[in-house]
């Protein structure tokens, strides 16, 4: 019984990314810049959900993570030459060193104070990526080169190759998640959000789960950020704004909080939203922020949520 | 086995437990019995390394537990169900139980064999834990204790507010317990369902460890009773 709810469960995520994948021949130009943008960013969120949805906690920086990705590959690239591949897991690795660094600081408060903690680092990033101007062209940004933007034939720039790109880092981010959610360590990960004294008494040290998750959230976000400024070309402060740390917790609040595919369902659901709207309103963020209310009360526990609360109680 | 020598700890600057000492051998049950804020489920978690020992000495098998952290306790073999459960809700009984396997690194033997004392969970294998009935509950977070394959087992309060039925199967596993050499300490309001299954009885009063007598003792000393928890002959 339980291999087959297993199966039933690797099948669906292997089937949302064979859509994907037959989408790229399906939807008209337009929609594909949309949706390579929509799964790196939902790559972002899949990382988010990860400390938000199975640890339980609430980070208000990572905007800081996204960013040390896409300025960890942008620099390097702009500054010393370094090839798209090396740039990328140059990013990787910042992300991985900056989550590392905030997790051993933050993770000693809870609560509220972690919120804020995470919060004052991604704000402290942001005004180090205004006062090192000169290198990092601050609000400005700076673009990467169509040219140095190649790993091996693949030019990212072309739209094709960077569906593909995109789908590549959503697909490998997704079933990462969903083998680490249905592994022992996951399952110690819920434990804490659920009772954190309680998984202690069970012999487990809630700080190492918890910065576990924090660094491989980051490394999600770095990866996400490192991937936006190959495939969109360009690198900015933008990124490191308090925006970049509420999108992800919307995201994951939209599409549910604790379940593998919701990010996406988020992501994809404000995406069109936001699209949407403005086509017929300037106000479009107003009717944005309605919606939200309203989905949020309807459905509390987002929307695959709920879907896994009503109806398909097997989705992880 | 276990054994608590003189230990005092505080909320705050609050002294909770004064010089309190107890031990406890393979296969014997010991009665925690003491008024409400006696300081019996402090000692339990004190013990756990929950609450920090300032004073005194806590060792199992002669390896001090007192320096430990929490994580490190049950690791050592002593499995706590805390008052009021406190179950993993959203995860399933299977997910619940390879929680307290993985503590020890123990497998499917371990799991069998705690199943085997609660067989409705087996029926429940893929339910989530926050959807079972309040015996069930209860049952789930001894078998999830006992999954530590403990040598050591804490107990606070197991039978309140279950039906008698329920009441009986958390008995009759305590006393199949100790019939496989547990320890266990047990934390328990019911006098006369105490009574029936312990070995001996430790009153506590304001922190302090004030006699420890052997059940069937106790059954003679209704002023006992009287003095420490409130309750006349039963």
């Amino acid at each position: 019984m339980n291999g087959m709810v297993l199966d039933r469960a690797l099948a669906l995520h292997l089937g949302v990314v064979a859509l994907l994948f037959v989408l790229q021949f399906i939807l008209p130009a337009y929609h594909h810049g949309i949706v390579a943008r929509v799964l790196v960013l939902a790559s972002f969120a899949l990382g988010y959900n990860i400390l938000f949805g199975y640890t339980g906690l609430l980070s208000l920086g990572h905007a800081l993570f996204f960013g040390a990705g896409i300025y960890g590959t942008g620099l390097v690239m702009r500054e010393f030459g370094w090839p798209a591949s090396a740039a990328l897991f140059s990013g990787i690795l910042s992300a991985v060193t900056v989550s590392l660094i905030v997790g051993f600081l933050a993770l000693r408060t809870v609560g509220v104070a972690f919120m804020i903690v995470t919060l004052m680092f991604a704000q402290a990033g942001y005004l180090t990526s205004l006062y090192f101007n000169e290198f990092t062209r601050g609000d400005e940004g700076f673009v990467l080169q169509q040219a140095t933007r190649v790993i091996g034939p693949f030019d990212l720039s072309e739209p094709t190759t960077r569906y593909f790109a995109a789908l590549l880092l959503f697909a490998i981010g997704l079933l990462i998640k969903l083998a680490l959610v249905r592994s022992s360590t996951g399952r110690v990960l819920v434990s804490i959000r659920e009772n954190e004294e309680r998984s202690r008494m069970l012999g487990y040290n809630p700080f190492r789960y918890k910065l576990l998750a924090l660094v491989v959230s980051g490394a999600f976000a770095g990866a996400a950020g490192a991937m936006y400024g190959l495939l969109f070309g360009y690198v900015g402060a933008t990124f490191v704004t308090i925006q970049y740390s509420i999108f992800p917790l919307l995201w994951v609040l939209l599409g549910g909080a604790g379940t593998v595919l919701g990010p996406l369902v988020g992501t994809l659901f404000m995406f069109y939203l936001v699209d949407l709207t403005s086509g017929f309103t300037t106000a479009s963020l107003l009717v944005v922020g309605v919606s939200l209310v309203v989905l949020i009360l309807w459905f509390p526990k987002g929307l695959l949520g709920t879907v896994r609360q009503r109806v398909l109680p097997w989705l992880p | 086995m276990l054994d608590v020598r003189e230990i005092d700890c505080f909320y705050g600057d609050v002294q909770v437990l004064r010089g309190l000492s107890l031990h406890v051998q393979p296969g014997e049950i010991l009665c925690l019995l003491g008024r409400n804020g006696a300081g019996k489920t402090t000692t339990l978690k004190a013990i756990m390394g929950l609450v920090r020992v300032r004073a005194g000495t806590i060792s199992l098998d002669g390896r001090a537990l007192s320096d430990m952290t929490a994580p490190e306790v049950p690791r050592l073999g002593l499995g706590y169900v805390p008052q009021g459960r406190r179950l993993f809700a959203e995860l399933t009984v299977a997910e619940n139980l390879e929680i307290g396997l993985m503590t020890r690194g123990h497998g499917a033997e371990t799991r069998d064999r705690t199943l085997g004392l609660f067989p409705v969970l087996r029926e429940r294998l893929n339910q989530r834990a926050g959807t079972l009935s309040g015996g069930e509950q209860q049952m789930l977070a001894m078998a999830r204790a006992l999954c530590l394959d403990p040598s050591v087992l804490l107990l606070d309060e197991p039978t309140e507010g279950l039906m008698p039925s329920m009441i009986g199967r958390i008995r009759d596993v305590v006393v199949s317990l100790r019939e496989a050499g547990v320890a266990t300490i047990l934390v328990e309001q019911r006098v006369d369902a105490v009574l029936s299954i312990a070995d001996r009885v430790c009153f506590i009063e304001s922190g302090r460890s004030r006699e420890t007598l052997a059940a069937e003792a106790v059954r003679d000393r209704p002023d006992l009773l009287q003095r420490y928890v409130g309750v006349g002959a039963v």
